[in-house]
């Protein structure tokens, strides 16, 4: 049988390589960007894999939200995306130093 | 091995690789191709978790939906290619560190702890409530009720991620002709009807 600790340990993963993806790719904000709906996603399988291990459907509802909140996020950050590329001709990250961070 | 495991192994084997696949694919194309195949094989997961609504609504949502929002940004921008040579080797030793921290941490904290799931008493919505419900009913039975809030609240945002995202990419071109109702209105007291007789025509 399936074990809790098979999704968790399978979602740390997923988590990890998106972090790594974050700090990898410097090239290009959408890959940035896709990074974090890996990690979404990975919260996800935590989320939904207690619900299911504790017999609790209140996992699967703050899921649905994630999710909510997730394609909200995607939205704005293309539409950020699209506009700075409109301006500035350009999306890689090692360029966009406006604010001389 | 049952069949519940081994699928589980095979969706779980494909959601890593094709991640590993978006993260380090030189077209972004190839990227977002590989992140629905990623959304995919997550909604088998949630399948096996009896989670069916979830993973429909996954499916829907993420790769109608945000996928595709994401394919039609890629090949509408000019992208260069990801990855580069040099890149990889300037962040390669940041991004590993930061990964191998991350994933020793959540492992040694996986291995260490011994979750007694039957103990935890703390249990908001048992399942087993909802036994003769099939999953969208017991989620929708509690979703309008004990958690009407929370769902009206993400209506707003989404709500306020429709409007941001109109309002942000909206923009006034220059040289664009418009039918301008107003204009047309009030042109009616410069306008004067003429009887045009037959065969003869009228001077404009």
């Amino acid at each position: 049988m399936i074990e809790l600790n098979q999704f968790l340990i399978l979602s740390a993963l997923l988590f990890t390589i998106g972090v790594i993806g974050i700090f990898l790719n410097r090239k290009n904000v959408i890959i940035i960007l896709m990074s974090i709906e890996l990690i979404l996603l990975s919260v996800n399988i935590n989320f939904i894999a207690f619900s299911y291990f504790l017999n609790d459907l209140t996992g699967q509802i703050f899921s649905l939200f994630v999710l909510t909140v997730a394609a909200a996020e995607a939205a704005i950050g293309l539409a950020i995306l699209v506009i700075y590329n409109r301006n500035a001709g350009n999306i890689e990250i090692e360029k966009i130093s406006a604010l001389k961070g | 091995m049952t069949a519940s495991l081994l699928s589980f192994y095979i969706f779980s084997a494909v959601i890593l690789l094709s991640s590993l696949m978006v993260i380090s694919s030189r077209n972004p194309v190839h990227s977002v191709l590989f992140l629905i195949l990623a959304f995919f094989n997550a909604a088998g997961l949630f399948v096996i978790l009896h989670a069916e609504f979830l993973a429909m609504i996954l499916i829907i949502v993420y790769v109608g939906a945000v996928a595709v929002l994401f394919l039609f940004v890629v090949m509408m921008l000019d992208f260069r290619t990801g990855l580069e040579k040099s890149n990889i080797l300037q962040y390669m030793p940041i991004g590993l560190f930061v990964g191998v921290v991350f994933i020793s941490e959540l492992i040694i904290v996986l291995i260490n702890t011994k979750l007694e799931l039957k103990n935890i008493q703390i249990l908001t919505n048992p399942l087993s409530n909802f036994d003769n419900l099939t999953n969208t009913e017991a989620i929708g039975s509690i979703l309008y009720t004990d958690y009407i809030l929370y769902f009206q609240v993400s209506g707003i945002i989404l709500l306020v991620a429709m409007i941001g995202s109109i309002v942000l990419t909206l923009r006034d071109r220059e040289g664009v002709k418009r039918q301008s109702i107003v204009q047309q209105l009030e042109r009616s007291s410069q306008i004067e009807l003429k009887e045009v007789k037959s065969r003869e025509g009228v001077d404009i």
